[in-house]
Formats: C-alpha cells, structure tokens, sequence
C-alpha cells in the first residue's frame, strides 16, 4: 500500500452488546480515487465515518489507513465567530507544537489554500455570515492546509441548494483527480455517487453490504433493496455529454403518468 | 395610550435603536483596528491595568501622591532596605505596605485568575454561558472555608482549609466523571454540577447551624470580599494564577481547537481527552487559591470572556490575554468603588454580581435577536 491507499476488512461496531450496526463491512480506495458510502438514516454511515478517521475504536476487524487524514463534519457550526482564516489555519493543529502559536508562514499556508479554492478574499469574513457552500470550501482549504492525503467528508451536500451541490461536487472531482487526495464521503444521493465516485459501499444490512465499482454496485436492484424505492438508470445525450445518471421513480406521488 | 404616549415611546425606542447601532459601529472599528494592529489592544489593556494598579494604590481615604505612593512600592520590592532613615512617615509606609499593595494586588490577581479560567472553560467547553464555578470547585472551597469557620479556627486555617476543600471537590468531581466513563468535557463539567451542588448543601447547613458571629462571617465571606489581602495571601492566589495562567496562554490556540468539538478536533490531531483534562486541572487550581481567600466572586468568568469578545474577537490568541487584563481590571476597579467611594467592605461579590446580570441579561437579548456569535 502507498500513501493515500486505504482498506478495511471484517470491520463491525456495536455501541452496546451484540446490537450490532454492521459486522464483515470490507472497502478500499487507491490515492486519487472517490469512495461514496451509501446507506439509509441510521445504517452507520457516521459510525464508519469516525472509525475511518481514528475517532472511535471498531468492535471488531482492522482499518488500515496510510497517510494524513482530514475530516469535513457534516452541517459545520462553530461556537465562535471565528474568521474564514482562524478556520483555515487550525488545519496547521499537526504541525504546530503544543506550546507553540502558529507562524506567518502558517498563515501564509493558509491564506494560499484559501486561493486555491477561489475564497481567498473571503479570508477576513467571518465563518458563520458565510453560506453553506462558501463554508464548505473554507473547510476545504482547512483539508489542504493539513496536507492530507485522504479526505473524509459526512454528507458534504446534505443543506446545500442544488448550485451548492454542484460547486461541492466539483471540488471532490477536482480534489480527486487534480490534487491527487483520496476522497470518502457519505451521501443519501445516489446520483451524487453516480457522478464523481469511483468505489461505492452499500450499506444494506447489519451483515449486507455490496462495495466495488461504482457501475457495478450502483444497480437499480441494489437500490431499490437499500431504499425500498425503484432507481432507473438513465442515459442520454446533452449538448456535446453522454450523461448517465440515477432517477428515483416516486411511484405513489400526484404527478405519475398511467399507460 | 395617548397619541402623545406614542410617539415618546416611538421616540425612546428610535434613541435607543440609534445608541445600540451607534455602540456596534464602535465596536466594529475596535475590532478591526485590532486585527490590523495585533498588539495595539494587548498593549492598552496591560497599560490601563497597570495604571489602575497605580492609580489605586494612590487613593483612598488616606489619599497620597503617585511619587510617593511609587517610591514606597519601589523601596518595598527591593529585597533589601535602602540605608538610612525613611523618607517618609511610617504611616505611609504602613497604609501601603500593610492595607494598600495586598488588596489592590489580591483584587487584580482574582481578576486575573477569573478572566482567564471562564475564557477557557467557555472556549473548551463551546458554550459561552459557562462559568468557572461549574467544575464544582467553587463550592467545595465554600464548603471547607464554612467548615473552618463553623470550627472558629483561625482566618489561615479558613484558608488552607478553602483551599483543600476546592481541590477535594475537584478530585471529586474528576473521580464521578470517570467512574461514570464520561471523563469528557460535558461529562466532567455534569460531574462538578453534581458535586458542586452537594457542597452548597453541606455550606447551606453550615449557614442553618453557625451562631450569630459566625453566620457574619459566613455570609461576608461566602460573598466575596477582600478584607483577607495580606502579603501571604496575595501570594497563595497569585503563584497558582501566574503559573496556571502562563500555561494557559501557552495552549490559547489550542483552545480554538478545542472550541470545534471533538470530532472534528480530533481529527486536526489534537489529543482532546488530555488537553481537557489539563485545562480544567489549571482552571480549578487557580479557582480553588482564589475563592479560598477571597469567597466566590460571582459573574467575573463569566461576563469577562464576553467583554473581551466584543474587544478583539473571539480568536484565543487575543481573547486570553484580554480577558486576563480586563478580569483584573474589573474586579480592582470594583474593588476599589467599595474602598473609596462607598467607604464600606460591600461584599465584592455582591457588585460583580448587580453590573454582571445586567450585562448578561444585555448579551441574553442580543443572542436572541443576532446569535452569541455577534459578540
């Protein structure tokens, strides 16, 4: 394994005796490569979230992660008005002794992470007048700025309008494929997987699970058995693009059309 | 109402809207200012601290000149005496020596010491309406100096014994909250709620079983008061305070870490668990020296951290030093109201308390119109 690689294999929590939330979960991701963890509310996507990060100890199986890992919590508050930059520079935690303040060299770092996702003139602005989007970037940067290898990310586009969600989805992509960073988030979006990841996970069952390719495990039956709710997949033309994507068919609401 | 009525309303509250926009416009222009002159307020609030130590050594109902009153100070913190005779009255050298230098000194470090340790805990704990007396330490001190009290022991035994009972209580509460497996912050801070409260419990029996004399003594001291400064005890509050303090504003950035919960700081790398825990040791070191000679001094933690937030924002690499400076300003400038202007030992306590819930109740309202965070 080279760093940014991950794997975990036999991986299994229980909060409290034998009620287990998952048991034998198995996932992997090469540096550069997108991992979307799919599961319905209360499935464990958290809980594997924080064992991945190192915050929570697993019940059983082995995690094995090479490289700096950073974290983007989901619906980020902070309790202080901190500016986009006092954000910024706490990604520095790890290189910055624990007596010890950080430098303007820090602070320099920080400030280019900012321009780097395109907010650099936000730097000033304080974190909570900023909006979810903006707030993701900011959080971002934090990522870039601890020159992380892997990147976790808890439902990055769970409060975002859709302009919001596009721009986010865009920085996975470009993190993945442009900064060179392992990527893992957790969605309840298929089509967001769809988009940019490159392995998905299933989370179906306390022992069921489907992970691998996002076109092999993406299936309209693994979907309709994760959700209770028929997906299609779609493809077609748009402008210069061969798009393919998921649809779910919400079959009981007022605007169906019968045969 | 009147048409008449109306309009003076309308035109109270327009006065009022003005004065509060006018007060935020001002307090904008301080903050910015601030973060383009990093050490212009650090440098202003420790010169407006050590004017006011001066300046009230200087006054009082035995007032003295600034030279005077310097060069006494400055022949005392020799550590020997200049040759010759004395140029001034003994009593001079007493009213500064014996009564002046130990209660402004005493007044200024419990300041200190306050200021600090509610901006720590608010900033640990990511709650801006936590108190240093939460960690139970407070109370415990109480606890140990009534029973002192209750034993007509002498007013060093009532300190010593302050001084255990506050760290009785934070062992206590440390032992409850990891027998209970929650040696976190919320956990810890549950545990001293819990703890704190059954040592008010055992003061409110002390209270209900003292006699005349000692419920005097009782009340006086359980509200804070300053009447205990003497060379000793300046010392046994100010060792804890500088040495705790000068930890703390080595972990101030880390305290912004900290602040984000403990995930997400756990993720940056920071070691949560173990720096919680140092934190609160620190925090109820210098609780436990202050209200051991002091009492409790009530509101100081808590409204201090504010007042500093509204200064130089809520970044703890500048907070902690401002709240340090203004937590003893505060407390000295009270104290000195009741030294000077009331000319009575009002408990210091009592007045932290009539300008803090006020303010408090200023900071409630705003919350609810613009959040914590517009501080």
């Amino acid at each position: 394994m080279s760093t940014g690689d991950f794997i975990f294999t036999g991986l299994g929590h229980a909060y409290l005796k034998d009620n287990w939330i998952f048991r034998n979960y198995r996932g992997e991701a090469v540096r550069g490569q997108v991992l979307a963890l799919l599961g319905p509310n209360g499935s464990g996507k958290t809980t594997l979230l924080k064992i991945l990060l190192g915050a929570l100890t697993p019940s059983e199986g082995s995690v094995n992660i090479q490289g700096q890992v950073a974290f983007v919590p989901q619906l980020f508050q902070v309790a202080f008005d901190y500016t986009a930059l006092d954000m910024v520079l706490m990604g520095r935690a790890k290189k910055v002794g624990l007596f010890s303040q950080p430098t303007p060299a820090d602070e320099e770092a920080a400030i280019n992470a900012l321009e780097r996702m395109g907010i650099g003139h936000m730097a000033y602005r304080p974190f909570h007048e900023m909006s979810g989007g903006q707030r993701q970037l900011v959080i971002f940067a934090r990522a870039l700025v601890a020159e992380a290898d892997i990147l976790i990310l808890d439902e990055p586009t769970s409060a975002l309008d859709l302009k919001n969600q596009n721009g986010i989805l865009e920085w996975i992509d470009r993190l993945a494929r442009r900064e060179n960073l392992t990527v893992i988030f957790s969605t309840h979006h298929p089509h967001h997987a769809y988009a940019v990841a490159d392995q998905a996970l299933l989370m179906l069952g306390e022992n069921d699970f489907e992970s691998g390719p996002v076109g092999d495990v993406l299936t309209e039956k693994n979907l309709l058995q994760l959700y209770g709710l028929p997906l299609k997949r779609l493809t077609f033309d748009y402008e210069d693009l061969n798009v393919e994507t998921l649809v779910p068919v919400f079959r009981n609401c007022k605007r169906r059309k019968a045969n | 109402m009147t048409e008449a009525a109306g309009k003076e309303k309308r035109k109270k509250s327009g006065r009022w809207r003005e004065w509060s926009a006018r007060s935020q416009s001002l307090l904008r222009f301080i903050r910015d200012f601030n973060s383009r002159n990093s050490l212009a307020m650090p440098l202003f609030l420790t010169g407006a601290m050590f004017a006011a130590i001066i300046g009230s050594i200087c006054i009082g109902p035995y007032p003295m000149s600034i030279f005077r009153a310097g060069h006494i100070v400055f022949n005392l913190s020799l550590p020997w005496p200049l040759p010759g005779d004395l140029p001034w009255p003994l009593k001079e050298l007493t009213v500064i020596q014996v009564i002046r230098l130990p209660r402004v000194l005493l007044a200024t470090v419990a300041g200190i010491g306050l200021g600090l340790s509610g901006t720590a805990l608010q900033g640990m704990m990511r709650n801006p309406l936590v108190g240093p007396d939460l960690v139970g330490v407070s109370s415990g001190a109480a606890m140990g100096g009534v029973l002192a009290i209750m034993m007509d022991w002498s007013p060093a035994t009532v300190v010593c014994l302050a001084f255990i009972g506050g760290l009785a209580a934070m062992g206590g509460t440390f032992w409850l909250a990891g027998a209970a497996g929650k040696s976190d912050g919320i956990g810890l801070v549950v545990s001293g709620i819990f703890v704190g409260a059954f040592c008010l419990s055992c003061v409110g029996l002390g209270v209900f079983l003292a006699n005349d004399g000692q419920l005097h003594n009782i009340v006086f001291w359980l509200l804070g008061t300053m009447i205990h400064a003497t060379p000793e005890t300046v010392w046994l509050v100010g060792i804890p305070t500088l040495v705790g303090g000068a930890v703390l504003m080595l972990l101030r950035w880390r305290l912004n870490l900290l602040s984000l919960g403990n995930v997400d700081a756990f993720a940056l790398g920071v070691q949560t668990k173990g720096l919680r825990l140092g934190v609160i040791t620190i925090v109820s070191l210098i609780i436990a020296a202050q209200v051991s000679v002091t009492g409790i001094i009530g509101w100081v933690g808590l409204v201090i951290p504010h007042l500093g937030r509204m200064l130089v924002g809520p970044d703890h690499r500048k907070l902690l030093p401002a709240s340090a400076c203004l937590g003893g300003l505060f407390v000295l400038l009270i104290d000195d109201f009741t030294r000077v202007i009331l000319r009575s030992d009002v408990p210091t306590g009592v007045l932290t308390a009539l300008i803090g819930t006020p303010f408090i109740c200023y900071l409630f309202w705003k919350k609810q119109t613009k959040g914590w965070s517009s501080d």
